[in-house]
């Protein structure tokens, strides 16, 4: 049970895909303007990063190397595809607000980096820890996020006003600009408190994401048009 | 919204900026603006492949999905398009013109993984957009993220040769001065139609 549990905490804390890997960013900057918006962003992400894993962890042995990626691709956008329908069934108010972001997930960093660097070489239950753990690690770090510029950009955290109306709110935190701002500060407070992340290049992150997914995905262009 | 093509062109290139409002393709946004004249290049690069990847994108979402009532296919199908579309104009442009694949060549893959060129296709179809909108919109969007990557990497070169607190070097900074631009580029909201 023990490396489940660790898989866990390393999606959580230590290698928190958001936060200390900085993966995901569009995501990240985009629907955080409210913590609902984030936890349902970083819900759906986390359940099509547990079924990605899985399914990929259980075919790791029948697809074949060259056409892996392209593989990888279908079944994201399939689970991607699914979780779109689910929610414009039964969680319209949700599904509005996400818009584009929901069908974007497909080319989250995330899914197809756990996909390429860990799922496909561990058995399907230890994948699926996989994303739980990192799923998690999204799901909060969005939502918190999400608490913060809801708070400073409109006084209230769910929905919930807790700021009296004497005190007006820095409504530019709501705004696009605020996510960039927050982020920057995020960032420069990891930085001072030294914590190893992406951004200041001592784990592997963004850059290392691109240059992987690219060189993957000439790969996988290349398998298209033989 | 007005329908008239410069109004597509000039909503989607300025007052929805696919970096600054939209958050779309911020990866390469961060990533590949240390300097003006690789920004540019891959500015170039995206203009290319998001123009013409709007338009096949809107011509399969009309006369293949649509007809068939298979519209909720489109994530799967854009994306393995774009992909293999990419591969397609990189091996086009090394066999016909080396001159352009010398300069945008480096960039094209790294093209496949920016979310925009999906984020467009889906905000056409969103749109009802036909092909000319689709592809003027494609147009648009991808000289605002050319515009927006540009101007970012001018200040970048500056920066570098900044004094900053410790903190704020390297990654917080280069967040700061797109939260500026977003702050300036949201003064185009008011050319809105």
């Amino acid at each position: 049970m023990n490396q489940y549990m660790e898989r866990i905490y390393n999606g959580v804390v230590k290698e928190n895909p958001c936060i200390i890997l900085m993966l995901g960013m569009c995501p990240t900057l985009a629907v955080t303007t409210s913590a609902i918006n984030g936890l349902g962003m970083g819900l759906s992400t986390l359940a099509v990063l547990i079924f990605s894993n899985l399914i990929i962890s259980l075919m790791r042995k029948i697809i074949p190397d060259q056409v892996r990626l392209p593989a990888y691709i279908v079944i994201v956008a399939t689970l991607v595809t699914i979780v779109d329908l689910v929610l414009q069934a039964y969680v319209p108010s949700l599904y509005s607000a996400l818009g584009i972001y929901i069908p974007l997930i497909v080319v989250n960093c995330i899914i197809l980096g756990r996909a390429e660097a860990y799922a496909n070489k561990v058995t399907p239950v230890l994948a699926m820890f996989d994303g739980i753990g990192m799923g998690l690690g999204f799901t909060i770090a969005l939502t918190v996020i999400g608490v913060v510029r809801e708070f400073l950009g409109s006084g209230a955290a769910f929905g919930i006003t807790l700021l009296p109306e004497s005190i007006p709110p820095i409504a530019i935190f709501g705004k696009a600009p605020g996510a960039f701002l927050v982020m920057a500060i995020l960032v420069a407070i990891l930085n001072a408190l030294s914590i190893r992340t992406a951004a200041n290049k001592k784990v592997e992150g963004c850059d290392g994401c691109c240059s992987s997914c690219s060189s993957s995905c000439s790969d996988n262009g290349k398998e298209g048009t033989k | 919204m007005s329908t008239s093509l410069i109004m597509i062109a000039i909503t989607a290139a300025l007052v929805n900026n696919v970096v600054l409002s939209q958050f779309l393709g911020i990866c390469s946004f961060l990533g590949v603006s240390k300097q003006i004249k690789n920004s540019a290049s891959l500015g170039g690069a995206v203009i290319f492949v998001i123009t013409i990847s709007s338009a096949v994108a809107n011509l399969l979402y009309q006369y293949l999905l649509l007809p068939l009532h298979l519209e909720y296919l489109e994530t799967i199908v854009f994306i393995l398009v774009i992909a293999a579309l990419v591969q397609m104009v990189e091996m086009f442009l090394k066999k016909t013109s080396p001159a352009i694949y010398q300069a945008l060549g480096i960039y094209l893959p790294l093209i496949t993984t920016n979310c925009a060129v999906l984020g467009v296709a889906l905000t056409n179809v969103q749109n009802d957009y036909n092909f000319i909108q689709s592809v003027t919109a494609g147009f648009g969007t991808a000289v605002g993220y050319t515009i927006a990557i540009v101007l970012l990497a001018g200040i970048r070169e500056r920066i570098n040769e900044a004094d900053l607190p410790a903190p704020f070097r390297g990654a917080p900074v280069v967040l700061l001065s797109a939260a500026l631009m977003a702050i300036a580029f949201m003064g185009f909201s008011g050319l809105s139609f």
